[in-house]
């Protein structure tokens, strides 16, 4: 491209922002006040339609001017819905408010927006510093994160490319476009951007072979295929900020010399599909996608394919295989698909997180990329924390933060006073890490050490209570249930892992059964294909070098220490404790397992009790009469009064 | 498999297949074609199998080895109040295999099944994506987070009564 070439993109760039901001101020009254509600599918799911709706109807029925401004979602899963409410006539400064339900919603109308009232009872923090109300970026949760990916998610609507364009997007594309392809993939193997899908493969080294191999046609494929059941950030980033996933994949698209693109999307993510169906369509109306982008001579057309929900199409190959339209079985490599995938093209497939990071990249340069992280690993993780931590929601933080910081200081560690006991990180794939690896950096090169793995980014954090024997079996039926079949090690091995698991958490274990789970999972590991067989097994040897001392207790003495296990635990009602006459157990127990002694008070048939533990709540605090064992031979024995005759007719 | 087709479901196949007969016979639109299918009938009918392996000329058995090979179809009809437990990995370790043994002992079906009446399934899914909700169930499209044995019962009771009050305003008019 000539100087020339370059001012005239320029020039093209700058009017089509410029247009998008007229549009924007002329849809944006100042003075009116802005509620602006998360409405990604978190939000969603705890309740933010009916919020969104009460507000309307609170507003329209008081007469109360404002502008209702749904967003995705801010990462704080924990607060759903969350509001943003700045109304500037009241002297505040925006001010964040979380589980804000319908009757909040009204309330919030009434007294903040008319009677000028904030509800300091309600409030989370200011989203500025002031002097009034405390501000969010005090908290732990806020100030210690990095956001890089997830800068603008929770911020802007996904619905509508004027926002992103506002907030400066779609600048890295129009700079890469004035950029030689060598030397964007020059930048990003110097930012040593490394693969967010999980095995940290060098980005730029891929783009690099992609860019030397020699075809017509090159495919970039986005890799949103988030299978791992318990992470969902390439969902919310899709659903909070849609156009810097495509303006990441144009950029790769650039650098590589590809003309198509494919998006991956799991059809379980509705929102996730119809979100992005529309930025695809928004950005081609706008020039930015399509047929000559900002008017030079660069195609890049993008469509999306929706999956149809197989973990192992999260591999390259599998994932290929899928598009054909065939089953979504991984293939020998190599050749990589870099050299020979779609249907015999040069293919780059990266996942939703990478390809966020490259506009960043291209607009602040590498050397502001490589400044955040460290040395091996820069840049930031996205964990979705959950489990038994306070604070659960998605985290964005530097590379090389560590667990302890992570989970107590930036999730406000375990509720309920309970100890820490295990975190899970990437998911089936991963491993289990005890409160001895707290210290360990967050990157891929330790966590590897450790015997867990970046992954996809789930991080489950588990309390005392839980049972890390019954972890390993939830993860194994999952694994053994998505192996795609292929590898006799991966399909059958994993079967057979699970019936010892299974086995092990009944109390049926056999002596050496340890070392049969250790045996197998390293034959596994060697005789699989994929990146599925081969870290099928790490939850199970993590666990056991780590938790050893949990299995011999369900194999010695048939106890499950986190009594979690149901088939190795029991309820029984301490009659010392149980009042007489309170019926509260009574009435919960599904299988009406609860019967009256004959001094009034309750015991649990232990045949007909399912062991839901529903008792445990039902029980009034005052006398927290229900006590769990294990194993289940510890429960006392307690008549139970022989029915009346005429029970069954009453 | 179900081999009864309603009327209202032959009607739509009738639909597949004159959708079918204007796609374009490329491979790579074989999961496009069973999601559509999907999408149109709930489920994917071995008659509809039999249509689509028609126009892509393969035999039956891969189209449906595809098919079962993803999660996403099914090839029995959900019912009318589809439940989804989710058994996300927050959710199991916040016990969501106490809730569904509790939604397979009220409906008397096991998971993957629906009810002879067709008015429930029971379906298991891997994260519906608000661990911060765990346990998780959904049924139909409204999602019921923080569950626990006693709200399965509730949420029962609920559509009982909103069925009582819907066959009242019937009669009424």
């Amino acid at each position: 491209m000539t100087v020339a070439n370059h001012q005239a993109l320029k020039a093209v760039f700058q009017r089509i922002r410029e247009q998008a901001d007229q549009r924007k101020t002329a849809d944006t009254d100042g003075a009116v006040p802005k509620i602006t509600i998360g409405m990604a599918t978190c939000g969603i799911a705890a309740g933010a339609i009916e919020t969104k709706q009460t507000f309307e109807q609170a507003l329209a029925e008081r007469r109360v001017e404002a502008q209702i401004y749904t967003v995705g979602c801010i990462g704080h899963c924990y607060a759903e819905p969350v509001v943003i409410i700045d109304h500037p006539d009241s002297g505040f400064a925006p001010i964040f408010y979380h589980n804000v339900t319908a009757g909040k919603a009204k309330m919030l109308v009434r007294q903040f927006l008319i009677e000028g009232d904030p509800c300091f009872e309600h409030i989370y923090g200011a989203m500025e510093t002031n002097e009034m109300i405390p501000s969010v970026t005090e908290f732990d949760r806020f100030n210690q994160e990095v956001r890089v990916v997830m800068e603008k998610c929770g911020h802007i609507n996904p619905e509508e490319i004027d926002d992103y364009l506002v907030s400066g997007g779609y600048s890295g594309l129009a700079q890469a476009l004035q950029m030689a392809p060598e030397d964007i993939v020059a930048a990003i193997q110097h930012a040593g951007l490394r693969g967010r899908g999980g095995a940290g493969f060098s980005t730029g080294r891929k783009w690099a072979l992609a860019r030397e191999a020699e075809s017509l046609e090159k495919v970039v494929i986005c890799n949103a295929d988030e299978g791992d059941p318990g992470a969902y950030m390439d969902r919310t980033i899709i659903e909070s900020n849609p156009h810097q996933v495509l303006e990441g994949m144009a950029i790769c698209a650039r650098a590589v010399g590809a003309h198509q693109g494919i998006i991956y999307v799991r059809a379980e993510y509705p929102l996730a599909v119809k979100i992005m169906t529309r930025a695809i369509a928004q950005a081609e109306t706008m020039g930015i996608l399509g047929r000559h982008i900002f008017e030079t001579d660069f195609n890049f057309r993008i469509k999306l394919f929706q999956g149809s929900g197989a973990f192992v199409c999260g591999e390259e190959t599998g994932m290929i295989r899928s598009i054909e339209g065939y089953r979504g079985m991984p293939q020998h490599r190599p050749p990589y698909p870099v050299v020979n995938g779609l249907k015999g093209q040069p293919t780059v497939i990266n996942n939703v997180k990478t390809l966020a990071c490259v506009p960043p990249i291209i607009e602040k340069g590498y050397s502001w990329f490589r400044s955040i992280g460290t040395e091996e690993s820069p840049g930031t993780a996205i964990f979705s924390v959950v489990g038994d931590v306070v604070h659960a929601g998605l985290v964005e933080i530097p590379m090389g933060v560590t667990l302890r910081e992570l989970i107590f200081d930036i999730c406000g560690g375990i509720p309920n006073q309970k100890a820490f006991k295990a975190v899970q990180i990437g998911g089936p794939s991963g491993g289990c890490l005890p409160a001895a690896f707290l210290d360990t950096p967050i990157d891929f090169d330790s966590l590897t050490q450790a015997g867990a793995m970046m992954g996809s980014g789930g991080m489950v954090v588990m309390d005392e209570d839980t049972c890390v024997a019954d972890v390993s079996r939830y993860f194994l039926d999952f694994t053994q249930n998505e192996s795609c079949g292929k590898c006799t090690f991966c399909r059958i091995g994993t079967r057979h892992l699970l019936d010892i698991l299974e086995r092990i958490t009944k109390g049926e274990g056999q002596d050496d059964d340890l070392q049969r789970l250790q045996d197998l999972s390293l034959d596994i590991k060697k005789g699989s294909l994929c990146g599925l067989g081969k870290t099928a097994p790490n939850p199970i040897l993590t666990s056991i070098r780590y938790f050893k001392e949990d299995y011999d207790a369900h194999l010695k003495e048939g106890r499950c220490p986190g009594l979690v296990c149901r088939p190795l635990i029991a309820y029984y009602i301490d009659l010392d404790k149980c009042a007489r006459g309170c019926d509260a157990c009574v009435g919960c127990c599904p299988t009406n397992a609860v019967f009256t002694t004959s001094t009034r008070k309750k015991g649990i048939d232990q045949q007909l009790c399912v062991k839901c533990g529903e008792c445990v709540v039902a029980c009034p605090p005052e006398y927290d009469a229900v006590r769990k064992v294990s194993p289940p031979h510890l429960v006392p024995a307690i008549e139970r009064p022989a029915q009346p005759e005429n029970a069954e007719d009453a | 498999m179900n081999d009864v087709l309603t009327s209202e479901e032959k009607a739509i196949l009738a639909d597949i297949q004159q959708y079918l007969s204007e796609s374009k016979r490329d491979r790579s639109r074989l999961i496009p074609v069973l999601q559509y299918i999907q999408a149109r009938l709930a489920y994917i009918p071995y008659q509809s199998i039999a249509l689509v392996a028609a126009h892509f000329n393969l035999a039956p058995a891969e189209v449906y080895g595809v098919a079962s090979f993803y999660n996403q179809f099914r090839f029995n009809p959900p019912g009318k109040y589809p439940v989804k437990v989710c058994l996300g990995t927050a959710c199991h370790v916040k016990g969501a295999d106490i809730i569904l043994e509790n939604f397979e002992r009220k409906l008397e079906i096991k998971e993957g099944e629906t009810t002879p009446d067709r008015e429930f399934s029971i379906e298991r899914v891997a994260c519906v994506g608000c661990c911060a909700l765990a346990p998780v169930a959904l049924l139909g499209e409204s999602v019921h987070g923080n569950m626990a044995p006693s709200k399965v019962e509730g949420i029962f009771t609920r559509i009982q009564v909103e069925k009582e009050m819907e066959a009242r305003q019937k009669s009424e008019k």
